[in-house]
């Protein structure tokens, strides 16, 4: 195909062609392949430009570390932006593009940033743009936005389906390494629940890289054969793909499942996630997550063609893929030189090994020239890299021709979940890297991570820690071998640290992907930011979208170089998740569009629906709001007709979202009377009460009807709002404050229909449907009780109570007889010129008639503020509420109370929300008389009115007062008056 | 946080089936009790560091009312009961 592509490669079916784009050409790669392997094996090495200076960039890693080549992936909807090449699975018609480069990566304008580098040092941001402040936001900002930055969101919705679930197991095995291989079948064995995850594609870890035998077999058959056993295990659940990016309190684990994120677009079900977030409970823990190599920083060590030792290994092994034909590698420890050692065994020429140390302890047969005691300081190449300046022992320079630079500058185990807690990683001089903390909260470390160094080694660590946790989980299991490796001691490494080596002209890069070098945190520390976190922030080191996988370490090594110290004494930043960039859409999950939050549709929605209803979001309700009829165009023209029709002849308004609880008990009349600020012990079967239930500070908390259905059985209706809270509430009487009384609750919200049939006319028509005697006599105001419908077949419930003022009953039937029940009424109703009327009607009425709503009822005030203090009993021993009802402040006469308030010119209209002034005074707080709770324009008067509070309200009835509106600008002139507008004296209720 | 609560009723289950009410404050006050012990119990409220006992609602679950250690430095949480338990300690 190309001649980067050679024999082998034991991830790749060279039967499977896959076509794919990279900035609009046409190349192509195999199944199993990656992006960044299929675009090396084209022989792209140029793959996007770096966020600050527009450097070209190559690839640097074969993994989920990969600072450079980040690319965006597909189109419209299903564009992912900022997606590693080295992670994302090559498929048919895939499209990718650099990110970063204008107009193109070969050519790219901003490069120019490259002779403003002075400009955008560390710290460049809190210096650079200081002055003038203007010159920020129009100037400097859009200009470093549209240069720097990474790949750019869709504007489109994502047509994909994201879900989470839950999991739970015995063992977790994080990561599928040699060592989770071994702990999974260890453990699996053994019995025990497992689960093992990995980010790969595929089971293996660094055993995919692996191209020599293992105990006489290929290492890739040893692999299949593990990987086999362990897919036969019921008890084992395998999840591919799958990062494990959080540990959280309590040993839950957040991992991400990338369920068809590797699919082409003809091959995704919609039926299937895209992507899952799981949450898994594991009551054990092996975190086997290998460790990281380390780029080494020197300059010019960013130029395309520097790869990490361990990628280039693996794109020769595992992809087929040649890095080049002239390699060199530079590394400072012996685990490294296997990568020369496999290119040699390909074919392909390692010009020299440059190695720091001078006697590096080596068994090293291979053909290639060794260079001890020396570094590479620079490279050269235009887009990519052509030659290496090599610094001999001798401090003689010379230059060596390649197209590739194999580096490695040690291993740094990847800790990150370890210390997600709070736990902080451990240095190691042995290891030179960071091992996780001592005491790991209920992980168990073991291969890579943990500082183990080779196959056997890492496999005999991972099946060891199986045994440990099975032992905790009571369970016995032998540890899984490998047959036919004799070797089972770590690998002696050897790495010595070098953190940097000596200046030269090109730029060392520390962090890639925010393009931090070590200048800037050398420049850093003299400016006296050198405090691990403060050097972090000051040169942005380790902010990038890769938390600084490839860069926190070399940081770390270059401040404790310059200070003289420890690596361990600097200590590294917290670790936080998530440890590698989760999307929103698996974050998201479910919960998006329509699906966003449940909808509670009353059991008359469809009643209402059919009736022309227009409805409005109440919480996550969705309550009919006005009815309009044919030539009605504005709102108040349905609601002030639906209010006359109430007034005047009878309507029917579904009230079903009023909360509704029933409560059972011996004891059932103490606890309401305990509850509620009013009487309740007394009330008789067959009558429902008002009632006022305040918080314990003495305040209103809500107000609703309880019916006495029978002995010890009484039915709670709450307001819309809080049916919740109130049940909450009441749980938290019974559960907590009274314990010994016998109560019993159960919200009965969804189960009941139930609508309010208002107006002089309402009894005619319930009386046409209700068997029972419902006349004035045999079921006079606050009746409540069970009553025979339709002939005997329906039983409901009837309430006499009135919201509106007017002659009303509240009829709940089981909530599936509703939309029959409100059919039956209209037709029964037909003859009165019934009408179905809404809450904004409702509302209407309630404002005519002084009712009080959480308008009013705004945890500020008191029974007495609402012009019910006589409610209050004092002749209870106890009730919520009773004795800081009585505090001093509650019971000054001046405090706002409810007053109702009109214009003093009908035609003169004023809003809620207006404020109260005296006539004469000035606008100030101080003169703040009070403000209006509510209002509307009553169809019943033919003017507007409101009601507010307002201080010492009931005694200025009367009182000419000016209404306020500071936010429109205007003010007119009200009267305060009795809040009660219809029907003061509580006629049309009796009636 | 606890990112799992021991509910003695339900077991193990997600925290975001519980419902954070507070302190477990002084008991509430018998009938006629002085109005300074009201206040107390109505507004006194410790914020210390460590452990703190407070009242969890199980409200996406067996919606009884629960009592805890929440370790405010820490966001373990320990010792859970049902709260209807303290009423007969003295300490509801
Ligand atoms: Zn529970």
């Amino acid at each position: 195909m190309t001649s980067f592509r050679m024999d082998g490669g034991t991830l790749i079916d060279r039967d499977d062609v896959r076509e794919f784009s990279f900035n609009g050409e046409k190349l192509r790669g195999f199944g199993g392949d990656t992006v960044a392997s299929a675009l090396l094996a084209n022989g792209r090495q140029l793959v996007g430009r770096s966020f600050k200076y527009h450097r070209p960039r190559g690839i640097l890693t074969a993994g989920a570390a990969e600072p450079n080549a980040l690319l965006t992936i597909g189109r419209d909807g299903r564009r992912d932006p900022n997606t590693r090449a080295t992670m994302a699975e090559l498929f048919d018609g895939l499209e990718a593009r650099s990110q970063n480069c204008w107009p193109n990566v070969d050519f790219d304008i901003g490069a120019m940033n490259g002779l403003l580098g002075p400009l955008l040092g560390a710290g460049f941001y809190y210096k650079t743009f200081m002055w003038p402040a203007a010159f920020w936001e129009k100037v400097y900002e859009p200009l470093i936005r549209k240069a720097a930055g990474l790949g750019r969101a869709s504007y489109d919705p994502d047509p994909g389906y994201y879900e989470k679930c839950w999991a739970h197991c015995d063992v977790l095995v994080i990561g599928s390494g040699p060592a989770g291989l071994a702990a999974a079948l260890t453990a699996g064995r053994a019995g025990a629940r497992v689960i093992i995850a990995d980010e790969g594609a595929q089971l293996g870890g660094g055993m995919l890289a692996e191209g020599s035998m293992i105990g006489g077999k290929p290492a890739d058959a040893v692999l299949a054969d593990m990987v086999g056993e362990l897919h036969a295990m019921p008890n084992v659940e395998i999840k591919k793909r799958t990062t494990v990016f959080g540990a959280y309190d309590d040993q839950v684990f957040a991992a991400v499942e990338r369920v068809q994120k590797h699919l082409a677009e003809t091959a995704i079900n919609p039926n299937r996630a895209m992507e899952r977030l799981w949450r898994i409970v594991a009551k054990q823990v092996i975190l086997a997550t290998g460790a990281e190599e380390r780029p080494i920083v020197f300059g010019g060590n960013d130029r395309p063609g520097v790869m990490t030792a361990g990628a280039m290994r693996t794109y020769l092994n595992a992809f087929g893929v040649a890095p080049g034909k002239r390699v060199a590698l530079f590394a400072n420890n012996n685990q490294a030189y296997q990568t020369a050692l496999d290119l040699e065994a390909s074919g392909i020429e390692v010009a020299a090994i440059i190695d720091p140390r001078k006697c590096p302890d080596i068994d090293y047969d291979g053909k290639a020239r060794l260079i001890a005691g020396a570094m590479v300081r620079d490279t050269a190449g235009r887009k990519v890299i052509k030659s290496i300046a090599v610094r001999h022992d001798d401090g003689r320079d010379e230059v060596i021709a390649v197209d590739a630079l194999a580096v490695s500058g040690g291993y740094s185990p990847i800790v990150h979940l370890a210390c997600h807690r709070g736990a902080k990683p451990v240095w190691s001089d042995e290891h030179v890297g960071f091992l996780p903390p001592e005491n790991c909260d209920g992980m168990v470390p073991a291969g890579a991570v943990a500082g183990n160094a080779g196959i056997a080694s890492c496999f005999v660590a991972g099946a060891k820690a199986a045994v440990s946790v099975l032992g905790v989980l009571g369970l016995t299991g032998e540890p899984a071998s490998l047959p036919g490796l004799e070797q089972v001691d770590d690998i002696a490494q050897g790495t010595v640290a070098i953190w940097s080596v000596p200046p030269s002209k090109g730029k060392a890069f520390v962090d890639y992907q925010n393009d931090v070098t070590a200048g800037d945190i050398n420049l850093a520390m003299r400016e006296g930011y050198d405090h691990v976190e403060l050097a972090k922030r000051y040169t942005t080191n380790g902010m990038a979208t890769d938390q600084g996988k490839t860069s926190n370490v070399n940081a770390i090594g270059i401040l404790a170089q310059n200070k003289g110290v420890s690596p361990g004494e600097i200590g590294t930043t917290t670790f936080r998740p998530f440890y590698t960039p989760v999307s929103f859409g698996a974050l998201v999950g479910a919960s998006k569009g329509f699906e966003f939050q449940p909808v509670r549709k009353s059991p008359l929605h469809g009643w209402a629906a059919r009736n022309g209803a227009k409805f409005v979001e109440t919480g996550l309700w969705y309550r009919s709001s006005w009815f309009p009829k044919d030539g009605e165009t504005f709102w108040r023209d349905s609601v002030d007709r639906e209010v006359r029709n109430v007034r005047e002849n009878v309507g029917i308004c579904d009230v079903s979202t009023l909360g509704k609880i029933e409560i059972f008990g011996a004891d059932a009349a103490e606890f309401l009377n305990r509850v509620y600020c009013n009487a309740f012990l007394k009330l008789p079967v067959g009558k429902a009460r008002y009632g006022i239930m305040l918080r314990e500070d003495g305040l209103v908390y809500d107000d609703g009807t309880t019916s006495c259905l029978a002995e010890n059985h009484y039915f709670m209706t709450t307001t819309t709002a809080l049916a919740a809270g109130v049940l909450t509430h009441l749980e938290f009487c019974a559960q907590v404050l009274w314990p010994e009384l016998d109560v019993r609750l159960a919200s009965a919200t969804d189960q009941w229909a139930q609508m309010a049939v208002a107006g002089p006319k309402a009894r005619d028509v319930l009386a046409k449907i209700i068997d029972d005697d419902i006349s004035n006599e045999a079921f006079p105001f606050l009746a409540a009780r069970e009553v025979s419908m339709f002939g005997g077949r329906l039983t409901g419930r009837l309430f006499r109570i009135s919201f509106s003022g007017e002659l009303a009953y509240e009829i709940a039937v089981p909530a599936g007889y509703g939309e029959s029940v409100a059919d039956a009424i209209m037709v029964a109703g037909k003859e009165f010129d019934i009408a179905p009327y809404g809450t904004e009607a409702l509302g209407v009425m309630r404002i005519e008639k002084g009712h009080v709503t959480h308008a009013e009822i705004n945890g500020t005030v008191t029974p007495a503020d609402l012009g019910m203090g006589r409610m209050v009993s004092v002749t209870k021993d106890d009730f919520i509420g009773r004795v800081m009802n009585r505090r001093e402040g509650l019971l000054d006469p001046m405090r706002p109370a409810l007053v109702g308030i009109k214009p003093k010119s009908p035609e003169d209209k004023f809003a809620t929300g207006s404020h109260i002034l005296k006539v004469g005074d000035e606008v100030s707080l101080a003169n703040d008389q009070g403000y209006v709770t509510s209002m509307c324009y009553s169809p019943s008067l033919g003017h507007a009115i409101g009601l507010a509070l307002v201080k010492g309200g009931p005694e200025r009835y009367g009182e000419e007062v000016v209404i306020w509106n500071g936010l429109a600008g205007t003010s007119i002139t009200g009267i305060l008056c009795n809040p009660a507008f219809v029907d003061p004296e509580n006629e049309k209720l009796h009636a | 946080m606890s990112s799992l609560v021991k509910c003695p009723h339900c077991g193990s289950r997600p925290r975001e089936e519980f419902t954070v009410r507070g302190e477990v404050a002084t008991p509430r006050p018998v009938a006629g009790a002085d109005e300074s012990i009201w206040f107390d119990h109505v507004y006194l409220r410790d914020n210390p560091r460590g452990q703190h006992r407070e009242y969890w609602h199980h409200s996406g679950g067996c919606r009884r009312w629960l009592v805890l250690d929440r370790n405010t430095v820490t966001h373990e949480t320990s010792n859970v009961v049902d709260a209807s338990t303290l009423k007969a300690e003295g300490r509801a």
